[in-house]
């Protein structure tokens, strides 16, 4: 720093301040399309969600009256409130994949013949697409036809109509979601597990620890990057929910498993949608929702980075 | 921005070139976007395009076809930007958004000419907003009940006219461990058309259109009185269980298979049924049943149509094919049963020798005198439709909740129509 100033106008501006430029020059490309397709648009759909626009002709400046709108659709337990409700359900219950995963990972961690194999078929749904989980589920859930049924039918029980009943069918979609959701969990355990220290268990056993004990007290602690990966896609996963709604049930039956990423979708992008003003406005609210999340995210890894 | 104005100048542009006499040969680019993207139909449209290329050489016809869901969302955009010259769409109030943003281009000239004027008549009513015509159709087919003959000639039934006749027939199938109709509401529009009939029968088709229209209130005791009559046939078993799980198509085994006596469908039914194996013995079709004999009776008939986008750059070119395609030849060419095996619009064609063809063309030429709706979901807007639609589904699952039902249909019309 003494040269430049030593020397003030031998060398340029930009030479002087090079060191400090060169993070932003790499850091330009990402920058300008996470300004583009993220930031701007987060902007534009509020700024649309103030209007009344088909996507066809002029829109029509109408101020928060579809925020208004979705307040009474919550009080009159419409559709938004269905949906918001959902959403919930979703948050809470995809949690489920995180010990499930772990479960499964702890189990699969072990050094048999053939782990491999084992590993990957768990891995397997993971893989295959989600519209094909939709549809094996709802096949699996058919009320003729299906498994489920055949296999309740065993016991006495049944027929159940999952997704045609407004009471299970959220349930049923999440369970069809976490198939592949534990198996997301599960992988990133695997690689957590690889990276718990021996010594610390060797460590821990001389003091006596084991089974729960060793668990909660030595392993899991190691595995707090992975748990909380896990947790940061699980949430999102839960909140951005979508595909299987639209494969298993359309949000049907009448819209009792609709989600806010869903009713977006219906209210503006679907064959009898079109009100892209009110469903921005949904998105501002799902977006909301989402900010709280990764705020909390955020702070969290500000957090660590500090305490390190 | 600049491909826009380049597009506006080049409309333009041919604009003013049609101004001075037509040549009598057809030149330049014709642009067809279709959204006959099952393999049957798009082989007829395709063959049908292949003749009008052969009477006008000239021409470099080029066709896009779209898949049929994909299209209800793409034409908003290919409207507006890289326009084709004509594009198909469908009938009333499903083309209203598009006239009203300016669209679609104004073919009451068309309509004007004696050869479409005169034969064309009975589709013209759904091709008119505003008393202009904005589209010629091209197909349409008859909504009724498709039955299992060998099962009501077992109960010794026959087909019902009167809503009597009609719960009687019910009772005796539903005793007999069938249900009476088989449906899938998955996708909710099936719910429509049993809608579109029992409120037509009830109230009749005027009633019914300003329903769609929401002059009328979904709490008017007209209206429940259409939702009690269709409670009647729900309280007895008359539709199958689970209906809200399943497709359209999925619902066709329960036909096949025996469980369910009937079906209430389009013309579009008979060809699947075929296919699963029942033959024309054990098949047939009656009229829906009138329900008040004070009303007329009215039909459901779909139709699908062409347009030309107000954008379109070779108009001339577009209007030559819309003459074609509705010429009394073509129509009974599309339209028989190797093609699309539907009714032609223009009264000189020949109807194909189907028999639930002849039934469908009878029932609509000479015993609809109320009038031809298009289908709920075309007539009504599309918000009303859904929320409509979705309140259907849920009164067949769950009857006792009518009154609730139609509060909310009640609250979204207020809304939907205030606008």
């Amino acid at each position: 720093m003494t040269a430049a100033v030593d020397a003030p106008d031998q060398e340029s501006w930009f030479h002087r301040n090079q060191q400090r430029l060169a993070p932003w020059f790499f850091l330009a490309p990402g920058l300008l399309f996470f300004l583009v397709y993220v930031i701007i648009p987060v902007f534009q759909s509020f700024n649309l969600s103030l209007y009344e626009w088909d996507g066809l002709g002029a829109a029509e400046y109408v101020g928060f009256r579809h925020y208004e709108d979705l307040y009474w659709e919550w009080v009159d337990r419409d559709a938004f409130y269905t949906s918001l409700k959902n959403n919930l359900i979703w948050l809470l219950l995809y949690l489920l994949a995180i010990p499930a995963g772990l479960f499964i990972a702890l189990f699969l961690n072990q050094t048999v013949w053939g782990i491999r194999l084992y590993k990957s078929l768990f891995f397997f749904p993971f893989v295959i697409s989600q519209v094909v989980v939709g549809l094996v589920f709802t096949w699996f859930y058919d009320p003729t036809f299906g498994l489920l049924n055949e296999f309740l039918g065993v016991f006495g029980l049944g027929p159940l109509n999952v997704l045609g009943d407004e009471r299970f069918v959220t349930y049923g979609i999440i369970f069809a979601g976490l198939w592949p959701q534990t198996a997301y969990c599960m992988i990133l355990y695997l690689t957590g597990l690889n990276a718990v220290d021996p010594e610390q268990i060797e460590a821990g056993r001389l003091d006596g620890a084991k089974g729960a004990k060793m668990l909660w007290h030595i392993i899991l602690p190691q595995l707090r990057p992975a748990t909380f990966i896990a947790f940061v896609v699980t949430i999102i996963g839960a909140l951005r929910s979508f595909d299987l709604i639209s494969i298993m049930t359309q949000g049907g039956p009448f819209g009792s498993s609709r989600v806010l990423a869903y009713y977006m979708f219906e209210v503006a992008l679907s064959e009898y949608g079109f009100r892209m003003g009110y469903g921005a406005a949904i998105a501002v609210i799902l977006f909301l929702i989402m900010l709280c999340f990764i705020a909390y995210f955020l702070w969290s890894m500000y957090r660590e980075e500090k305490g390190h | 921005m600049k491909s826009m104005f380049r597009h506006t100048a080049a409309a333009l542009a041919v604009g003013v070139a049609f101004a001075a006499p037509a040549a009598a040969e057809l030149t330049g680019e014709l642009r067809i976007f279709l959204d006959t993207s099952n393999p049957a139909p798009r082989a007829t449209m395709e063959a049908m395009i292949d003749r009008f290329q052969q009477q006008h050489p000239g021409l470099e016809i080029e066709t896009t076809v779209i898949d049929r869901e994909a299209y209800k969302t793409q034409i908003r955009n290919f409207l507006t930007a890289d326009t084709p010259d004509v594009a198909t769409w469908y009938a009333a109030n499903r083309m209203k958004p598009y006239v009203e943003a300016g669209l679609f281009e104004d073919v009451s000239d068309l309509w004007a000419e004696p050869e479409i004027a005169d034969n064309l008549a009975s589709t013209k009513g759904a091709m008119t907003i505003d008393g202009k015509q904005w589209g010629v159709p091209y197909t349409y087919y008859q909504w009724g009940v498709y039955y299992r003959k060998d099962i009501f000639d077992e109960l010794g039934l026959s087909e019902p006219t009167t809503w009597e006749e009609e719960l009687a027939n019910c009772q005796k199938i539903v005793d007999s461990g069938r249900a009476c109709y088989t449906i899938g509401t998955k996708f909710l529009w099936t719910a429509g058309g049993w809608f579109d009939y029992l409120n037509m029968r009830t109230n009749g088709f005027d009633f019914h259109n300003q329903l769609a229209n929401g002059e009328i209130s979904w709490e008017d005791d007209r209206v429940k009185q259409t939702f009690a009559n269709w409670k009647q046939l729900i309280d007895m078993g008359a539709f199958i269980d689970n209906h809200q799980t399943y497709s359209w198509q999925e619902a066709l085994p329960f036909m096949v298979n025996g469980e369910a006596a009937a079906y209430l469908m389009g013309n579009f039914a008979v060809a699947p049924l075929r296919d699963a194996g029942l033959t024309d013995d054990q098949l047939d079709f009656y009229q829906f049943v009138a329900i008040n004999p004070d009303v007329e009776l009215a039909e459901d008939a779909p139709t699908d149509t062409f347009h030309i986008p107000a954008n379109a750059s070779n108009k001339e070119a577009a209007r030559e094919f819309l003459r074609f395609v509705v010429s009394a030849d073509e129509q009974t060419e599309i339209n028989n049963g190797a093609n699309l095996g539907q009714l032609p619009v223009n009264a000189q064609s020949a109807v194909d020798e189907d028999k639930f063809l002849q039934q469908g063309f009878e029932m609509l030429s000479s015993n609809s005198p109320g009038g031809v709706a298009q289908f709920w979901d075309r007539d009504a807007p599309a918000e009303m439709a859904k929320a409509s639609m979705e309140g259907f589904q849920e009164f067949m699952v769950k009857p006792d909740n009518t009154d609730r039902i139609l509060a909310k249909l009640e609250r979204a019309r207020q809304r939907i129509y205030d606008n």
